[in-house]
């Protein structure tokens, strides 16, 4: 994957013969433009949104793009059907806000050829230029029945519907939750807070008490959909198609900010990402608490700080004291798209409907809280029988799934590139995040603008 | 010409005809000049079309160029990379020339051969590969020179691609990167010096530094602007350390940072290849015309 965006980069910055050459390498990508006689026509494929007209059903092999979490769901479904020709391709799976598939999607529709038939994606919010892009296929117009759909979590496919038209399945729920260390916590003998003032209460309690604890991580880009979307902040309420209300300085937002800036100072909230070299040699084995979404067991506990079983436990994610609805965020859940070139459709939509809700892949498998219903249950009752978690996990799993705050939307920019390049710089050089809110909201207002966004600040 | 015709009236006897002299070099060139047409002057000519006009391929004059330098992204873009042309051109002319003259005082011994080897090792490395070799020298938890870094006062991979250091840490990137093979070349033009003009100066008495600054120094100018040249045409491209660093950094230190990297997200994010290309042409207007300044006021192609 990032050889490939090298490549494109190292013949930019090459060191060739001529000053011409060099400036003209910037214009490489153009150059297998050129080569393929596309015209100019930006967004090359149709957009039409209810004009879904299939390609030829030409048939041959199904080319399946998929990270490499989901590559096992891939291979899964080669082992059990060896009669389907399948490419399985790896590639970032976008996380981060890397953009490859629409790089690569806009790069197709100009040479008109190339597409993937079924795609995963590690972000929500592809539909936003998947669908003006006329990548994506309609789900709900004939190719997957309603009584499948049906089978769905309440508002899980929310991210993958425009305008009454479903273009993506959701693959997991991300629902935050308070994750924590039971074993530390009865030792210590510290309550589970449920509000955020006990939360941080402890989090004072803990920087006196146990130095170099950890009761939470800011680290990473997706800090603000665990602390500021659970928090009710209106940092990116989609109100629209094409527009936004940003307002990163309400009392929800400073309220959140203050705490987060409280527990930052004291050390108790670590400013390392939870994926890096240095959090897992220094706090991977000091967490007592760990608010974050639905896939940090299977993937960060068990799988990357190998936490011993009998340890790890969860609770409901804290809520302000009087709030009577209680909120939670959300971190991801990718989505899966079917290509609106398939030419099978028939075979892509098989896999599609497999991948996203059978039991021996999502409910036996996967890594995340699969979103899929039937699918969920299942995953729950393995999650159980496994014996690694401390207590049950399902009920405030399944209470949380039900409270993803919907104020926050899924725009074209992402939330997660903006936040590490305004927000992140400013943190590790010591500024405070309540301080750092202003910019943060002056980089969502341009990143939306230049997208083409009608943007409301109040 | 004139090498072709005394060729064939100097062989007219010889069962072999003796091949002309010019036809190996015009088929060097060939091949080049197709690869500069296919890579070169084609994107470039479509880059030109994409600059002047719009979206729906009618001509737009510079509303594209217009569209681009109101980006709020276009003006700290043009800073940054212009900040680091400073550092990149001002240390590759100072340490490139100063480490070939080392190079060069060394030559009797043995050492030199052993030093141009190293300093060339990095260039043998392909140029993201070596970006990503700096991605863990940069992380204090990993780095070999995590104790440097420390000493710094820089405890976290985060502290170290602060933004203020993002000129100086893709200077020393593309320093490591490229000046080994400058210096190579620096050490051959300095080989070229003839030696009687050397040795006439250690006659009259100059000493290391007088040989270098006036007599080595002002040889090697024509060396030394087309190095600038090549160099400044470079740097403004600036794209795969910033675009490496991005990604290793999930996005905190680099997105955005150069004029490359702007006309990629313009290409690739907002769909709007037409700004993406005005960019580019903008690029290479810059990097023509400084070269043109630079050649006609050193006098590059005067014969000596």
């Amino acid at each position: 994957m990032k050889a490939k965006f090298s490549a494109v980069g190292a013949v930019a910055r090459g060191r060739g013969r001529r000053a011409g050459v060099l400036a003209a390498g910037s214009v490489l990508a153009l150059a297998a433009v050129a080569a393929c006689g596309g015209n100019g026509n930006s967004g090359g494929g149709s957009g039409a949104a209810n004009g879904f007209k299939p390609a030829a059903q030409t048939g041959g092999t199904l080319t399946v793009w998929v990270d490499s979490t989901r590559l096992a769901a891939a291979q899964l479904y080669q082992k059990q059907h060896p009669e389907v020709k399948m490419d399985i391709v790896t590639y970032d799976g976008d996380a981060n806000g890397s953009n490859y598939l629409q790089t690569k999607v806009s790069l197709f529709n100009r040479t008109r050829g190339g597409w993937p038939d079924v795609v995963f994606s590690s972000q929500n919010n592809e539909t936003s230029w998947a669908v003006p892009a006329g990548f994506t296929a309609p789900l709900n117009k004939g190719l997957i029945p309603q009584s499948t759909l049906a089978g769905w979590a309440t508002g899980a496919n929310d991210p993958c519907t425009v305008n009454g038209t479903l273009y993506c399945l959701r693959n997991d729920l991300s629902q935050t939750v308070l994750w924590y260390n039971q074993k530390l916590m009865k030792q210590w003998a510290y309550q589970v807070p449920t509000t955020w003032e006990q939360y941080q209460a402890l989090g004072q309690k803990v920087a006196t008490e146990h130095p170099g604890y950890l009761v939470g991580d800011a680290g990473d880009t997706f800090a603000p959909e665990i602390y500021l979307w659970a928090g009710k902040c209106g940092a990116n309420q989609i109100t629209g198609p094409k527009a936004v209300t940003v307002n990163t300085t309400s009392a929800n937002c400073t309220k959140m900010a203050t705490l987060l800036d409280t527990l930052i100072k004291n050390k108790t909230i670590s400013l390392s990402s939870v994926f890096s070299s240095d959090f897992d040699k220094n706090n991977a084995d000091k967490i007592l608490m760990l608010p974050g979404p639905a896939w940090y067991g299977g993937a960060l506990f068990q799988g990357t700080f190998k936490t011993p079983a009998g340890q790890v436990a969860v609770a409901p994610m804290p809520q302000w004291s009087g709030d009577t609805t209680p909120s939670v965020g959300n971190v991801g859940g990718g989505t899966w798209l079917l290509s609106a070139h398939s030419a099978d459709l028939k075979a892509a939509t098989a896999f599609l409907t497999w991948v996203t809700t059978a039991d021996d892949y999502q409910g036996k498998l996967a890594p995340g809280y699969p979103a899929f219903a039937a699918a969920a249950k299942t995953w729950l009752a393995g999650q159980a029988s496994s014996g690694y978690y401390a207590g049950d996990i399902a009920a405030p799993l399944q209470a949380a799934a039900n409270q993803v705050w919907s104020g926050w939307g899924y725009g074209q920019f992402s939330q997660e590139a903006i936040w590490a390049a305004t927000v992140s710089p400013g943190l590790n050089a010591g500024k405070s995040l309540v301080s750092l809110l202003p910019a943060w909201q002056s980089a969502i207002v341009n990143y939306a603008h230049s997208d083409g966004y009608q943007v409301s600040t109040s | 010409m004139s090498a072709a015709t005394t060729s064939r009236a100097g062989a007219p006897r010889t069962a072999r005809r003796a091949p002309w002299p010019g036809r190996a070099g015009h088929g060097f060139v060939a091949a080049y000049v197709l690869l500069l047409i296919a890579f070169g002057v084609v994107p470039t000519v479509y880059a030109l079309y994409f600059a002047f006009t719009s979206v729906d391929n009618r001509f737009s004059g510079l509303s594209n160029f217009a569209t681009a330098a109101r980006d709020f992204r276009y003006l700290p873009a043009v800073g940054h990379v212009a900040l680091y042309l400073v550092f990149w051109l001002a240390s590759l002319v100072v340490f490139v020339v100063a480490l070939a003259l080392l190079l060069h005082r060394l030559s009797a011994r043995g050492v030199s051969k052993a030093l141009r080897f190293l300093y060339y090792i990095p260039g043998a490395l392909a140029g993201a590969a070596s970006v990503m070799v700096w991605l863990f020298l940069l992380d204090p938890t990993v780095s070999p020179a995590s104790f440097l870094l420390r000493a710094l006062g820089y405890d976290t991979f985060g502290q170290v691609v602060a933004p203020g250091h993002l000129p100086i840490l893709f200077t020393l990137i593309a320093f490591w990167t490229g000046a080994g093979g400058w210096i190579v070349v620096m050490f051959g033009a300095l080989n070229n010096i003839p030696h009687d003009i050397i040795e006439a100066a250690r006659i009259d008495g100059a000493g290391a530094w007088q040989t270098a600054r006036r007599i080595q120094i002002p040889l090697l100018r024509k060396w030394i602007v087309y190095m600038t040249i090549l160099a400044f045409a470079g740097g403004t491209q600036l794209f795969v350390e910033p675009q490496l660093l991005a990604q290793a950094s999930v996005g905190v230190a680099g997105r955005d940072y150069s004029l490359n990297q702007l006309s990629y997200d313009f290409a690739f994010q907002n769909n709007d290849v037409n700004t993406a290309a005005a960019i580019s042409v903008e690029l290479l207007v810059i990097g023509l015309v400084v070269a043109a300044l630079f050649v006609a006021r050193s006098g590059f192609f005067d014969a000596d």
